[in-house]
């Protein structure tokens, strides 16, 4: 089956250059604006799940608001492209209709809060009908019988279609709104905390769907949590965000036994084990304020290992090892600045900063 | 005798479930007994998912809510028949709590320096330059300063900061015992250790036992020195905290344990047939 | 305060407008004071005059300048419309504070009377009381009756949000340092509660307004004291529109809708601004 779906070619499912989106705001004069997505490049590969990991304010919620062109004002996309495998073009310049009928059909989300996705007044049975019908265009007995195999290739009951949202568990509702995004068979989900709400024993359970439904569509995930934990079990490659930015990015176990970037190695070095009792380093200081980022490399405030050129200059993300990147001069001498920042003299152009550079 | 500094005997919670005449009953907390020694600080956490009883046991002691069944003593008096001003302060100053959401915990239209002095002037009888000084006392256990917390709002702060400065407040009354409710899981990964490390600063420094209500085992096994697992409103295993979790007998605490993801398990596989990483090399 | 009036005056259009259209009929009800003509006079000037640079607005065929009677209307209209919204906001602040706060056995016998007032049928009930009362009927006894029947939705309103409030967890910090349960609604809560007070203020106005222009042209109101509804009835009773005395209409009808449409823009603009989220994201906070 996965064959069908890599039959495009090798290239990369998923390609981001150089992503701006900021939330730019005016409030009776007051004009502020929050660089939360600042300059990211990635790449996700076919039938593979990419882990992208950050804390609150690290604009992981962004970056997939972005990468999906579901960002409404204040968040505007200020620069850079994003092309997916199964478009002509950049998703910024797809006209409304095209987006609308892209999304499901190639483009999947698993969110957090299945509530969000099931409409609470309808059975099971008509969100699919609400979200995959159009999509899927087929007469609906025949719909319908698809659903049901669906269903039970997830190892779902057939009964919770006759089931109202507010009937099933928290579990089982987000095990349907995974079978809801994966009916299609899109290219591409976006996963975002899905199992954040949910408890231990109900998380690795539907974990392990994510996990199947993925190897059964053969579709690309992206799985964004703060939870290292889960990526270190669920992700083949793994990204980090810090105040905005990617600052690491490699093979998932590259990445847990040798985290190039100190903020990487102190989310693993403070991972609490059961049956590990070593004291843990503490992290001073908290993420910078994204309105006003530090000036150079946005984590040497915290950093135990900066240096006099992090407080000067951004470093630039720099592969080190065959797939494995990093943005820390601390890490290698080959980590080289970054080309200065285009828009930095931009701060008296307000009226110019409200215009998205993209032209939507 | 009475050397606890709080005791809980079978104490059992229900709620009326369903309409008006009250059809159905829940069972939040089903006799549940435990007691905390008054000479000897410890970090007890009480360990279960949602729906085990465990936060509503902690509104119990908190005496926000009466046990249907059973007794809470603090210090030997039944925490429900605490009545009047006077003993709700006392208990109050005994007692305090810790939320699970530190950007809740304040109101985020108000500054939060007037809780820390608002709280040393009632449980202290401190005013002006004396508030001031017991709030920074607090801080700087916590490792803050009142200068670094003065007329701030909470958007402010970061959630690990402001959770700090829910704690000192916690700390100005010179409390015997602190309940607190998930402290950490709201709080970034990069802060939640040290938070999780101050518990144990404060039993020791300040010889205060903390009741520590979690979903999550591995800092419970961190931090506590002993443990209760709970499974709708049942204690199904109990004891020294690292035994329970190094050898867990209750087949329910033993599918708890075994459903806690760790690092150490890359590759493993153990979400589903195919290992991950297998696409190294691109 | 002042720097918040010039921001909003300056970057939203809306309050822009409601404030200079309210400013003309408040201006126009101050104007009242300097009026040469004492309001309950008649025939004092020539009647069924057009609109002249002497009497700007016309006469009305009793013989009163339409232009300083009018300033009266206005002021008594205005008037009336915020004594009734001050009393309801008592009222249902009140009610709706301690019946959200509160809980129980208070919610629930607050709340039965609250809907008692929700459901009853105002007109026929102010019509009625106009029949009952006839000759002892008063512009302030009118104003006492409608606070008494207008406060009851914002009530639920203020229930609402305080029970959601009571939940949150600054409320139990609160407890936990010793505060008041006073000191807690005032302090704590009053700052969510007062942007619905305000917003309810100006559309109560509006309502109470309304009402009384209504009860006024049909006469059941106290038809000798000069207001924007007992001006209509006199023109209406005087056949203003045959006669071909307009003017008698047409401005009393004007102002009271530029009334209407100020007191709204007003009401929609500061909305906007008192909302306590957008407070919020001003001061800095709650962005992502």
């Amino acid at each position: 089956m996965p064959a069908e779906a890599t039959g495009q070619g090798a290239g990369p499912v998923l390609t981001v250059r150089n992503l701006r989106a900021y939330y730019q705001m005016r409030y009776f004069g007051i004009f502020r604006e929050v660089r939360a997505v600042d300059d990211i490049s990635l790449e996700i590969g076919r039938n593979e799940i990419y882990g992208l990991a950050g804390e609150s304010s690290s604009g992981k919620t962004s970056f997939i608001k972005a990468i999906a062109a579901a960002n409404r004002p204040p968040l505007n996309i200020v620069g850079g492209s994003v092309r997916y495998s199964f478009l002509d073009r950049d998703i910024f310049r797809l006209d409304p209709q095209t987006l609308a009928a892209v999304r499901w059909k190639h483009l999947g989300y698993i969110m957090q809060g299945s509530m969000n996705v099931l409409n609470p007044v309808r059975r099971i049975r008509e969100s699919f009908v609400d979200f995959a019908f159009r999509h899927i265009g087929l007469p609906k007995a025949q719909f319908f019988a698809l659903v049901a195999a669906h269903l039970e290739r997830l190892h779902l009951p057939p009964d919770v279609l006759r089931a109202y949202p507010h009937e099933l568990s928290g579990g089982m509702r987000q095990r349907v709104t995974i079978a809801l995004a994966t009916i299609c068979r899109p290219e591409f989900i976006i996963a975002d905390e899905p199992t954040t709400a949910l408890d231990v024993v109900v998380q690795k359970g539907v974990l392990g769907m994510i996990r199947e439904a993925q190897q059964e569509i053969g579709s690309s995930i992206l799985f964004v949590t703060h939870d290292m934990a889960v990526h270190a079990n669920m992700a083949d490659r793994l990204g980090i965000m810090y105040a905005g930015r990617l600052v690491e990015e490699g093979p998932t176990r590259t990445i847990f036994a040798e985290p190039l970037h100190p903020y990487t190695a102190h989310l693993i070095q403070s991972l609490p084990r059961i049956g590990d009792l070593a004291p843990k380093k503490a992290l001073g200081g908290a993420p910078p304020n994204l309105a006003e980022p530090p000036p150079g490399c946005r984590f040497h405030p915290r950093c135990p290992l900066a240096m006099d050129i992090c407080r000067r200059e951004t470093p630039a993300l720099t592969t080190l090892a065959p797939g494995h990147r990093v943005a820390c001069f601390a890490a290698s001498p080959e980590v080289r600045p970054a080309p200065p920042d285009e828009d930095a003299g931009r701060a008296d152009g307000r009226e110019a900063a409200l215009q998205p550079a993209e032209g939507r | 005798m009475s050397a606890d500094l709080l005791s809980v005997e079978r104490v059992t919670k229900v709620y009326a479930r369903g309409g008006l005449f009250g059809r159905g009953a829940f069972r939040a907390v089903d006799g549940v007994s435990f007691a905390l020694d008054a000479d000897r600080p410890e970090i007890f956490a009480i360990v279960g998912e949602s729906g085990s009883g465990k936060t509503t046991l902690s509104r119990m002691i908190l005496n926000l809510v009466a046990p249907t069944a059973g007794a809470i003593r603090f210090r030997g008096q039944d925490v429900a028949h605490i009545r009047g001003g006077r003993a709700r302060s006392a208990f109050m100053g005994a007692v305090q709590p810790i939320f699970q959401n530190p950007f809740e915990a304040f109101n985020p239209l108000k500054r939060i320096d007037r809780y820390l002095l608002m709280t040393a002037r009632r449980f202290r009888g401190a005013r002006g330059q004396e508030a001031e000084r017991l709030a920074d006392d607090a801080l700087r256990k916590v490792g803050l300063s009142f200068a670094e917390v003065r007329g701030r709002f909470p958007h402010e702060l970061s959630g690990g900061q402001l959770q700090r400065v829910a704690i000192a407040r916690a700390l100005i009354p010179g409390p015997a015992l602190l309940v607190a409710d998930e402290p950490v899981s709201m709080v970034d990964a990069s802060l939640r250790m040290a938070i999780v490390s101050l518990f144990r600063a404060l039993r020791d420094d300040l010889r205060v036992s903390i009741i520590y209500i979690t979903h999550d085992l591995a800092t419970a096994y961190y931090i506590s020195d002993r443990i209760i697992i709970m499974q709708k409103g049942k204690v199904v295993e109990s004891g020294d905290a690292r035994a329970v979790l190094d050898n867990p007998q209750h087949p329910y605490s033993i599918l708890l344990k075994e459903s806690v993801l760790s690092p150490d398990t890359i590759g493993e596989g153990i979400l589903g047939k195919r290992p991950p990483a297998t696409v190294d090399a691109r | 305060m002042l720097a918040i009036l010039r921001d909003l005056l300056r970057y939203n259009r809306e309050f822009a407008a409601g404030t200079v259209l309210t400013a003309i009929v408040v201006g126009m009800a101050v104007l009242s004071a300097f009026s040469p003509y004492p309001p309950g006079d008649i025939y004092v000037v020539a009647p069924d005059l057009p609109p002249s640079w002497d009497h700007p607005f016309g006469t009305t065929s009793q013989g009163q300048d339409t232009f300083w009677l009018l300033t009266y209307a206005l002021r008594n209209t205005l008037l009336f419309g915020f004594s009734v919204a001050i009393l309801s906001r008592l009222i249902s602040l009140l009610v709706g504070m301690l019946s959200g706060y509160k809980g129980g056995a208070t919610d629930r016998v607050l709340m039965s009377i609250n809907d008692t007032f929700i459901v009853m049928p105002l007109f026929p009930l102010l019509v009625l009381f106009y029949f009952v009362m006839r000759d002892d009927m008063t512009w302030a006894l009118l104003a006492l009756v409608m606070a008494l029947l207008g406060w009851a939705y914002d009530a639920r309103l203020i229930r609402s949000v305080m029970m959601s409030l009571r939940t949150r967890e600054f409320t139990r910090t609160a407890v936990f340092s010793g505060m008041r349960t006073d000191q807690i609604v005032i302090r704590e809560h009053m700052p969510y509660v007062l942007p619905i007070v305000f917003s309810t203020t100006l559309n109560n106005i509006n309502w109470s307004i309304g009402l009384e222009v209504t009860l006024s042209v049909l006469g059941f109101t106290d038809i000798e004291t000069p207001t924007v509804g007992t001006m209509i009835f006199w023109a209406n009773q005087h056949s203003a529109l045959v006669f071909g005395t307009w003017w008698w209409v047409v401005f009393p009808t004007l102002l009271v809708t530029v009334t209407f449409i100020g007191l709204f823009l007003l009401a929609v603009s500061m909305n906007e601004y008192i909302d306590p989220r957008s407070r919020l994201s001003r001061m800095g906070g709650g962005v992502a």
